[in-house]
Order: structure tokens, then sequence, then C-alpha cells
């Protein structure tokens, strides 16, 4: 056997599984969007029920501010963590990156745990501080998730710049909050942009929090569940699901071309 | 004196002692060199001069009146070029030049008029509308200097300047280094392992070895009158010739040389250069090597003093390995240490 | 300025007690007689026996399905990156990105079309290997990705060239050269694919059936339906065996990483 037909062959098992169990099934789910009462109509009608609508919104919004907010806290916690050395770092990181691999379940669990009836906060302040079922709840269950993903590419990115252009900076006069804006943040951007869309993504496309908490928030994936499940609807719920993954897709491409790493997965 | 250096020493935490305590003056324009191998503490100093560095209790760093040792970096007023250049990237030629300026709060009309000024300075006008990443080394290399200059620094520090170039540029670029900083008139401290560099460019050399000032003074005086076998060594490769001197001579394994002067109990040096071949020599030594250098021939010769000679002749042809030949060196360039200067 | 990096302190503190704070109080939970009346009510191994008993099952279907997604990710995957590392180019690119699907696609969307097409086959449908399929869906880009970016690192071209002046066939240089070459891309890969497989949750929920709990499917109906102490035991548990090899995993990836440099 020469070394192309071996190289080929290594290739076979993956095309077989691929083929078998990923594009097909896509393929059978774009048809199956299109086999309902308003054929391939139903992109259209979904983008004029205001049930959809406003899930669609609330979704992205949701999405948004966590991304926001995850960059916001993320990148502080991250810099610090580049630029200082001291006792408990590595416990310090451990904590801020090991809820990677948290299911979206045990997530939603942890919010409550923190805000639930029995959680932290009723108990610290009792007179109903009970978050856990309220959009903020499931905001925070996203920032859960979102917290340690955005950090990890933050810090990569923040250990490559050279310490001499703060340095020079710093020599050509610059208070600190002129050399993070100036040298630090225009050096992180493309890395900010990158986690920014996995975040993103990620917040659109999370389903096992949002099922937990059982919120009376409706976010699209819940949305995309319930049709399934419950209205047996099940065109309606291919065509969203096919929304979702092209937005979510679209997302983590345009993170790629920013930054061409790995992409933390899950939710 | 402009820079008044007292006491000032750098040990890490764990215990390197990375700096012992230094004194240092530095007169208004001069241009002075710190020179020594890696780790002797030249870039401890330079930094902790920047501010970049605390020295330890006890240091006082003052520049005329002004007490410096506890400013931080951003208030000294000292231009910084670094060894990477640390070029801001997300900023253009005039944006990078202009940023100290800015930092110091002047009107838009007058930063683009000294940035001008400075561009014509460092000859950067062809390319003052390139983006950082399209500039070569050279070129990076002159928009850094203009960018630490153009804010009238109180003094400008350079850590290994062109150590980042390839060989042929650094011999055409330093004696630009050497010219612009004249022509600024600004006093001066770079940073370098390079002999060659700290003599071209510097006013005075301070050779440092082991976190201390060996010896400092001009470049004539360090290259003729060494304090220390390692400033013999490290200026102008100096080789210990060993033996046993009497009065006026040495005393050595090939043979005898006139010294010139008493110099009992001190210990001889002598520049490869220095060493001449001779047919009427005092000394008889076997070639073991010949190596051809373009310019001239490097001879290792064996047999002369207890370890290898080496000899650089100038000739259109040298000896052969395994031939006899006799050498002579001139009393005068024979260099004198006292023992302990000797093992230092 | 002190201010600034105290803030920065605090956020980065802040940050981390909002992680860690809920994982306490569910380890503490899970072992408290009485969670509403705290530790004071006596701490009890009482709540793991409960959840054994109730879910022993799930966590074993867990375990199981993990090492069968770890065997099929490489036999799959292994070969699959070697083919990659030695094509470089945009056909290899098009390859990654389409089998990267499944991280960029909701699982959600990935189960729905899972079941479109084969929920009729009910041997396959109620079989658990068609959870099996879901997890190496969503696992495979990470051990394909993780022995491919060690193989290119590798100069292994001339590594192969090496062995086939010496006589070396393809299969024998796979064996000899490139397997032992990509191992800590491969171990990196084998301990995510485990950790990822044992907490994967989304696809699963689509593709279980009553008699095929996995652990997070297990958590998620405690969540639901038993008392926080029962939940926070489960959660225990999974903490115990997910901690350790989300340590592994980083270890070997940061291994991994150094060749990569």
């Amino acid at each position: 056997m020469s070394s192309r037909q071996f190289v080929a062959l290594c290739l076979v098992p993956l095309a077989i599984f691929a083929l078998t169990f990923l594009a097909l099934p896509l393929v059978r789910l774009v048809l199956a969007s299109g086999e309902g009462e308003a054929g391939w109509g139903i992109y259209w009608q979904i983008l004029h029920t205001p049930r959809y609508l406003t899930t669609l919104v609330q979704t992205v919004l949701v999405s948004v501010s966590v991304t926001t907010a995850a960059l916001a806290v993320s990148t502080t916690a991250g810099l610090f963590l580049t630029r200082n050395r001291f006792r408990g770092r590595a416990v310090l990181l451990s904590i801020l990156t090991l809820p990677l691999a948290f299911p979206g379940v045990v997530v939603g669990f942890m919010i409550i745990l923190l805000g639930g009836r029995q959680g932290l906060f009723n108990t610290i302040f009792p007179g109903h501080v009970v978050f856990a079922y309220s959009i903020f709840g499931l905001f925070l269950g996203y920032l859960y998730f979102s917290i340690p993903r955005v950090l990890l590419t933050v810090m990569a990115a923040a250990e490559k710049i050279d310490p001499a252009l703060e340095e020079a900076a710093r020599t050509l006069g610059a208070p600190p909050h002129r050399v993070l804006r100036d040298v630090l943040i225009p050096a992180l951007a493309p890395a900010l942009v990158a986690a920014g869309a996995i975040a993103f993504a990620t917040a659109m496309g999370a389903f096992g929090t949002a099922f937990t908490l059982a919120t009376n928030i409706d976010v699209l994936p819940m949305v995309i569940y319930t049709e399934f499940t419950l209205s047996a609807n099940i065109a309606m719920a291919a065509a969203l699901s096919v929304l979702l993954g092209i937005v979510t897709w679209g997302m983590l491409f345009l993170a790629r071309s920013f930054s061409g790493s790995t992409i933390a997965a899950g939710g | 004196m402009t820079l008044t250096l007292r006491t000032v020493a750098k040990t890490y935490p764990g215990g390197t002692r990375a700096l012992l305590p230094t004194d240092l003056d530095i007169a208004e324009g001069e241009i002075v060199s710190l020179l020594g191998p890696s780790g002797c503490g030249k870039t401890t100093l330079l930094r902790i001069i920047a501010g970049l560095e605390t020295a330890d209790a006890g240091a006082s760093i003052r520049f005329k009146d002004d007490d410096m040792t506890h400013q931080p970096v951003e208030r000294r007023k000292v231009g910084m070029v670094f060894q990477s250049y640390a070029l801001f990237p997300n900023m253009s030629v005039r944006g990078n030049i202009g940023y100290g300026l800015k930092m110091q709060g002047l009107p838009r009309a007058q930063i683009d008029a000294r940035v001008d000024e400075v561009i014509a300075l460092c000859r950067l006008e062809p390319y003052a509308g390139r983006a950082i990443t399209a500039l070569s080394g050279g070129q990076r290399q002159r928009v850094a200097l203009a960018r630490a200059f153009a804010p009238r620094p109180r003094l400008l520090l350079l850590d290994e300047p062109l150590s980042a170039l390839d060989a042929a540029l650094r011999g055409q670029l330093r004696d630009e280094l050497a010219a612009l900083l004249r022509q600024f008139g600004i006093t001066a401290i770079f940073v370098t392992h390079d002999q060659d560099e700290a003599m071209a460019i510097a006013d005075r050399v301070a050779v440092m070895s082991q976190g201390r000032v060996a010896q400092i003074g001009t470049p004539e005086v360090l290259y003729r009158a060494p304090e220390t076998a390692f400033v013999a060594r490290f200026v102008g490769n100096s080789m210990p010739l060993g033996g046993r001197i009497d009065g006026d001579k040495l005393h050595l394994p090939g043979g005898t040389l006139d010294l010139g002067a008493p110099s009992d109990g001190k210990a001889a040096f002598v520049r490869a250069e220095d060493v001449r071949l001779a047919e009427d020599g005092p000394l008889t030594a076997r070639v073991t090597a010949v190596t051809f250098l373009g310019t001239h021939y490097r001879i290792a010769l064996s047999g002369a003093t207890d370890d290898t000679l080496f000899c650089l002749h100038q000739g259109q042809s040298a000896p052969k390995p395994g031939q006899t030949v006799r050498l002579a060196i001139a009393p005068q360039s024979i260099l004198t240490l006292t023992p302990e200067k000797a093992a230092a | 300025m002190r201010i600034g990096k105290a803030l920065q302190l605090a956020v980065t503190l802040l940050a981390a007690a909002f992680l860690l704070v809920p994982t306490i109080q569910s380890v503490l939970a899970g072992v408290t007689v009485n969670y509403f009346q705290g530790i004071r009510s006596g701490l009890t191994l009482d709540w793991i026996a409960v959840v054994w008993g109730l879910y022993a099952s799930s966590i074993f279907l867990s375990l199981g399905i993990a090492l069968a997604c770890l065997c099929v990710t490489l036999v799959i995957g292994v070969p699959a990156a070697y083919a990659l590392a030695r094509n470089p180019g945009r056909l290899s690119r098009a390859v990654e990105e389409f089998i990267s699907l499944p991280l960029a696609i909701p699982g959600l969307a990935l189960a729905l079309a899972l079941l479109q097409l084969y929920g009729s086959y009910k041997g396959f449908r109620m079989s658990w290997t068609f959870i099996l399929v879901g997890h190496v869906l969503y696992t495979l880009p990470f051990m394909v990705r993780s022995v491919q970016s060690v193989l290119a690192a590798i100069d292994l071209k001339t590594l192969e060239e090496g062995a086939a002046t010496l006589g070396a066939g393809p299969a024998r240089r796979f064996v000899d050269v490139v397997v032992p070459n990509a191992l800590p891309g491969i171990l990196a890969g084998a301990l995510t694919v485990v950790t990822l497989s044992i907490g994967e949750f989304n696809l699963t929920w689509m593709l279980h059936t009553p008699f095929l709990k996995t652990l997070p499917v297990g958590l998620a109906d405690s969540y639901a339906s038993m008392r926080l102490e029962i939940a926070s035991a489960y959660t225990l548990i999974f903490f115990v065996m997910i901690v350790p090899l989300l340590l592994a995993m980083q270890w070997a990836s940061a291994r991994a990483q150094q060749i990569t440099k």
C-alpha cells in the first residue's frame, strides 16, 4: 500500500461517521423545517410571530449583557492574574477555570443554591431575596459559565503582550489608566472580540442552565424544546434550530477570524 | 554633576544580589556606556535609573538638585529605548513619537511641531506615514529613539540599542547613533555587551562585572591601563602570560622577556596583536593552529607560556602548524597588574 | 496606583467567590443532615447512600459511555488527525471546520437532527449507542484538534522520511513513529473526551430514554424532584469524579501545549 493510500484510509472512519451522523442528519433537519404547513415560509413566519420574535430578542439581550459583563470581569481578573505573581495565584486560577466543564444543569443548581428559596442570599437577607428563577438568575447562570471561558482566552493573549510596551508607555509619562487605554486594551482587542463572540454564541445556545432554572423567561433553546416535546411541532422546532445554529456558527466563525485559537465549548 | 548615584544596590527576593552598592557620577551631556557580560548588573542599574526597578534601601538617585530616588517612572522624565523597541503597534509612527508629548498635556499644534522637528532630526521623513509593522529593524530603532527623545527628557537611557539588528546593519547604525546622540546634546547612558560599540559611541565606559563597576574611564584609558585582569580581558582581550617575574625580567617557558621596569610580585598580561613574529625574538614557540580571518591570521602557539598564546599576524602568509617560530613582545605592550587586581 | 490594583484584586476575588461559594454550599449540603438547619444538624453520609441507591446505574452508564466514547474517538480521531496533519491546506481546514460543527451548533439542534433521521429505527433509538453517537459527535473535534496540533508542531514529515529510508512502510510508520510522538496530544485529547462525555447534557437530554439516564440527566432529575440534600449529594459525587479529571486534563493540555510553542 502506498503512502497516499494509507493516508486516505486513515480518513475513512471519520468520513463514514461524519457522513452518517453529522451530514445526513443536518440535511434531514433542514428538510424537516420545510415540511410543516407553511413549507419554507416557516422562516418568514418565525420573524412575524410575536412570541418567537420576543424570545429571539430576549435571548439576544441576555446573551449580550452576559457577554459584556463577562468581558469586563474576566479582562480585569485576567490582566491582574497575568501581571501579578503571588501566593495562592494558582489556586485562584483553578477556581476561576474549573467551572469550564460543568454542565449547564449543574450551573443552574449553583444559582439555585445562591438565590433559590433555600439559597444563601435568602438565608442571609431574609425577606425574599429569591432571584434564582428570575431573569437575573438566568443572567447569573450564564455569567457563571462564561467567566472561565473568557478568562482563558484573555489570559492567553495577555501573556503574549511584550511587557516592554507597558514600560515604554510609563517612561513616556503615561499613568496606569492611560497605559490600560492606549496600550493594553488595543493589544488585547482581537482576543476580546474572539472571547466575546464565543461567550455570545455559548449563551445563545445554552440549554441546561435555563432548563434547571425553569424560569418563565423564554430563551430560544427552551422554546425549541417545548415546540418539539410538548407541541410536537417538528417543523417549527427544526426551523428554529436551524436559525439558532446559523447564528451561533456565524458568531464562532467571526471569533476564529480574529484569533484562530481554541474554542471552549459546553453550556 | 547631572546624575549622581550613591549606594545603589539591588537584591532580589531569594537572595540574588544583582547589583552591589554602586556610586556613579555623570556630567551634563556626557555619553556613558555600561559594558559587561550578561549577568553583570548593567541592565539592572539602567532600569533602576529609569525607575522600572526599585533599588535597595539606602540608595540615592539625584538628577541635579532633584531627588528622584522614590519617584515613580511616569514622573522621572527619562527617555528609554528598549532592546525590542516596544513600539506601540496600534499607533502610527507619528502617534508613537508624539505619545510622550501627549502625556505632558501639550496642545495639538505644539505636539505636531515637535514631532516634525524630531522626525527631521532622525531622518525619518520617508517613513513617517508608515505603519509600525511595515518598518525594518533599523527604521524601528530610529523611531524608538525619536519617541524617547521627543518629550525632551532629562536623560536618555538605551538598553542594548543595537543588539536586535544583524551584524552588517549594526556597524552602520552604530556610527549614526553616535552622531545622533551628539547632535541631541543630551546626557545618555547605554547598556551593551559589545566593547566595540561601547568604545565607538561613549565618552566614558563603565566596565561591570558581577554586580559592580570594575573600572570607569575613557576608552583609551580602559584599553591601555586596565586596572584589573577582568577589564584587561574584557576590553581588548588580554591574555595572562604567567611565568616568574624577577626584577624587570619575565621568565617564561619559551624564553625571557624585558619588562622595562621592576615588577616583582605582579602578574603580566599581553594582547594578541602585540605578540609579533620576529626571527630574532627572545621567545620560542611551536605553532599549533592557524586561522585565516581575512584582515589577519590568528596563530595559536604553545610552549611560549604555560597556556596557549595567540598572535594576530598581518601579512601575506603565515607559518604552518608544527613549525617552530620566534616571538617578540615590546616591554611597553606588557601590562602588569598587582595580584589582587589580577584575581579580580 | 494602589486603588487601581486593589480594585482589580477585589474583582478577581469576587468572581472567584461567585464561582466557588455555591460549590462549597453544594458539597456541604450533600453531607449535612438537614440543610435548612445547617451544620448544627450534623454531618452524615446518608444522603450519598440514598443517591447511590437511586442513581448508581446512571453513574455507571455515564462511565461506560465515556469509556466507549474514548475508544471510538481514538479509533476515528487519531488516524484522521494524522491524515489532516500530513495535508495541511484548505481541504483540511474545511474538514476540521465541518467536524467542529457540533461545537458551534447547539446540542439541542444536533439532537433534533439525529432524532429526525434515526428516531424511527427503534432498536438503535432505544440503545445506549444512540447516546454514544451524540457524545462522539461532540467530543471528536477535541481529540482531533489535540492530536493534530501536536503532530503539526513536530516535524512529522522528516520523521516519517527517516523511517521510510530505513524500510518502514506507511502502516509501520504510523505505529512506530506517528502514534508515539503524538502521545501528549492523545493523552490530552483522551482526558478531554472523558471529562466532556461525563458532563454532557444538552445532547443527552434529548436522546435519552427512561431506561437510559446518564449522570447529568440524573442530576437534572434530582434538581427538579428531590430535596436539596439529595441533589447536593449527587452533585458532590459528580464533583468528586469530575474535578480530578479536569485537573488532569489541564495538566495534560499544558504539557501538550509546551510542544506546540
